[in-house]
């Protein structure tokens, strides 16, 4: 087996509501090899959002481990995280989350200001992250002026475009329809096969579940097949 | 793109929104511009005048004439080494346009007076002329007076002793200043005290407005001031005196305290900007808290985000002050150039500093409370629209 790009050891992770306190996953533990394709699956509130946040470095366990990439991300700070993140991992969201006054091409730029690459070697990079998603003749196309589907695409364009190892998809073809969201799942799958990305979705889609190598089931916080 | 592009792109979202905006901005710093040149032309009276003059006049007010007969007595006052003074005429060039003009005694006034500088034959010809007028070098230049022409002049307050208001003065001299404080001030025309004296319907003959004592060198401007309005205490023409910054700021302040009422307006003009640019900033952060969020996803920094949101705010802030500004300063300019330097409205680097002082304040006004929000912004919470 080949070495994991995520660890999850243990994790707890307590939510506050004003008075309440409510615990969402439970003493998970949970491995990823590289290059592997996960899809999360579980009913709503049963931690799978949560779980997605914590390994791409979005929020931190109360208590156990998160190690990605040999990392121990749950133990670095504020900043050291932001970093951690431009550099290792990209996202993508159901609602895409571009920047309605960028263009594709400065949507896809966006985490290239965090790198110190020129403007030339950036202009380059984008180029290339349009191409892979196949939306070069978009690039200056404000977003209002795309289909959910090609601002999925940038969105995944913008994920891949400072190359990290890791991304972490939520819902990603959650506001597509049937087609769209297979040729966005097809994407995903040639990302993780040809480009060695590895892949963790979340979704509610058996569907699209089946484009990954595996899926894993969450219930009320807990792996079942850990819980069995 | 760059990170000023991103920047710039934010603001402009909503268009409509960010211009009005910016022109309530740019409004608020021209009026800031013209206001504070008002002020400091109504303060800078007293910046290039040395206390080598005392200025005296009625108790009551300067509209009050004292008798020319004081001379002797204010010049027996040791320490005062020469007496000239000044009779307001109200002159009016042409239809309405005001001069500043006063009537006095040659000789006298060119002592006290060294820094106008004119040829000593034109002094001498002023003197000699019963008819003559002197008349500064912006004034004679902007209405195209040359030596040895008759200048038509009105009088607001005196007409002559045939009724007319009318009168006519033969210009014998035009002066200058002595460096650029006084030749900016070289706006003035001074007529013969003797020749008012006697032609005006009124009989005022022998008294005048203001007396200006030239001290001698070492002298005490406090002692000699006392000692004058003690000399004339109890008497039908009491005096009040005090230097020439003073008798200058005092002079203005009868229209009313001029920096209080500027400092008042602006402080309402910016209180406004500062709730109208302050409800901009936050609106526009508090629409786009995901959009905020995805950028700490991506690996902006709690820092970089706050930056951005305080540089949203320094773009809009600075460029709608330096518009303003540079608007005042045409305006200013504009005035100055129509009036012939009479209203010295022109923006100086005291103005443009305390304006470069007031677009950074104001930028971290409007634009803290938002960035510091943006920079505390939980990713997930945002993201989940919580």
């Amino acid at each position: 087996m080949s070495e994991p790009m995520v660890e999850v050891r243990n994790v707890t992770k307590v939510y506050e509501r004003g008075r309440q306190q409510i615990e969402v996953l439970h003493g998970l533990t949970l491995e990823i090899p590289k290059g592997d394709f996960v899809a999360l699956m579980g009913p709503s509130g049963s931690g799978k959002t949560t779980l997605l946040n914590l390994i791409g470095g979005l929020d931190k366990p109360s208590s156990g481990e998160v190690r990605v990439g040999g990392v121990r991300i749950d133990e670095l700070g504020s900043s050291a995280l932001a970093r951690w993140r431009a550099h290792n991992v990209g996202f993508v969201f159901q609602f895409y989350n571009l920047m309605p006054v960028l263009s594709a091409e400065g949507n896809v730029e966006l985490p290239l200001l965090l790198t110190n690459l020129s403007a030339a070697q950036r202009r380059k990079n984008v180029a290339v992250a349009l191409e892979v998603v196949g939306l070069a003749d978009r690039a200056k196309h404000k977003p209002r002026e795309l289909s959910g589907g090609q601002e999925q695409r940038v969105a995944i364009a913008r994920a891949l475009v400072s190359d990290p190892q890791l991304l972490v998809c939520d819902e990603p073809t959650g506001d597509l329809d049937r087609k769209t969201a297979d040729e966005i799942l097809g994407l995903l799958q040639v990302l993780n096969r040809e480009h060695k990305k590895t892949i963790v979705i979340v979704t509610h889609d058996p569907k699209a579940a089946e484009f990954a190598s595996r899926t894993l089931h969450l219930e009320k916080g807990q792996l079942l097949e850990q819980a069995a | 793109m760059t990170r000023a592009g991103f920047v710039i792109a934010n603001l402009f979202r909503r268009r409509t929104r960010t211009i009005l905006t910016l022109l309530s901005v740019i409004m608020a710093f021209l009026l800031f511009g013209l206001l504070q040149s008002v002020n400091s032309i109504f303060s800078s009276g007293a910046d290039f005048v040395g206390a080598t003059r005392l200025f005296t006049q009625a108790r009551v007010s300067f509209t009050v004439a004292l008798p020319v007969s004081m001379v002797p007595k204010l010049e027996s006052v040791p320490g005062v080494a020469r007496v000239a003074y000044l009779q307001w005429f109200g002159g009016v060039w042409q239809t309405n346009t005001p001069l500043i003009m006063f009537a006095l005694d040659p000789q006298r006034y060119h002592d006290v007076y060294p820094e106008w500088v004119m040829p000593e034959e034109q002094w001498q010809t002023f003197e000699r002329t019963r008819t003559g007028m002197v008349a500064g070098r912006q004034l004679a230049k902007q209405y195209g007076w040359k030596i040895g022409q008759k200048i038509p002049i009105s009088s607001q307050i005196w007409p002559q002793k045939n009724g007319s208001k009318a009168w006519q003065f033969d210009l014998v001299g035009i002066f200058d200043g002595k460096d650029e404080e006084w030749q900016k001030r070289t706006n003035q025309a001074f007529i013969q005290q003797d020749y008012f004296d006697e032609a005006n319907q009124f009989g005022i003959k022998g008294r005048t407005n203001f007396f200006v004592l030239k001290l001698a060198p070492g002298a005490n401007a406090e002692t000699i001031s006392k000692t004058v309005d003690a000399m004339f205490e109890n008497s039908p023409d009491e005096t009040k005196t005090q230097t020439e910054k003073d008798f200058n700021i005092s002079f203005v302040k009868q229209i009313g305290d001029i920096g209080l009422i500027v400092r008042w307006i602006l402080f309402a003009v910016f209180f406004t900007l500062l709730l109208v640019v302050g409800n901009t900033m936050a609106q526009s952060v508090r629409e786009r808290i995901p959009e905020l969020a995805v950028l700490k996803t991506l690996g902006f920094s709690d820092g970089s985000v706050l930056g951005f949101v305080l540089a949203e705010a320094f773009a809009l802030v600075l460029s709608g002050g330096l518009v303003g500004m540079v608007l005042a300063s045409l305006a200013g300019a504009g005035v100055e150039k129509a009036t012939g330097g009479q209203f010295l409205l022109s923006l100086n680097g005291g103005v443009w500093l305390i304006g470069i002082v007031a677009i950074v304040l104001m930028s971290v006004a409007v634009g803290l409370l938002p960035a510091l929000r943006a920079r505390r912004l939980k990713i997930v919470d945002a993201l989940a629209g919580r």
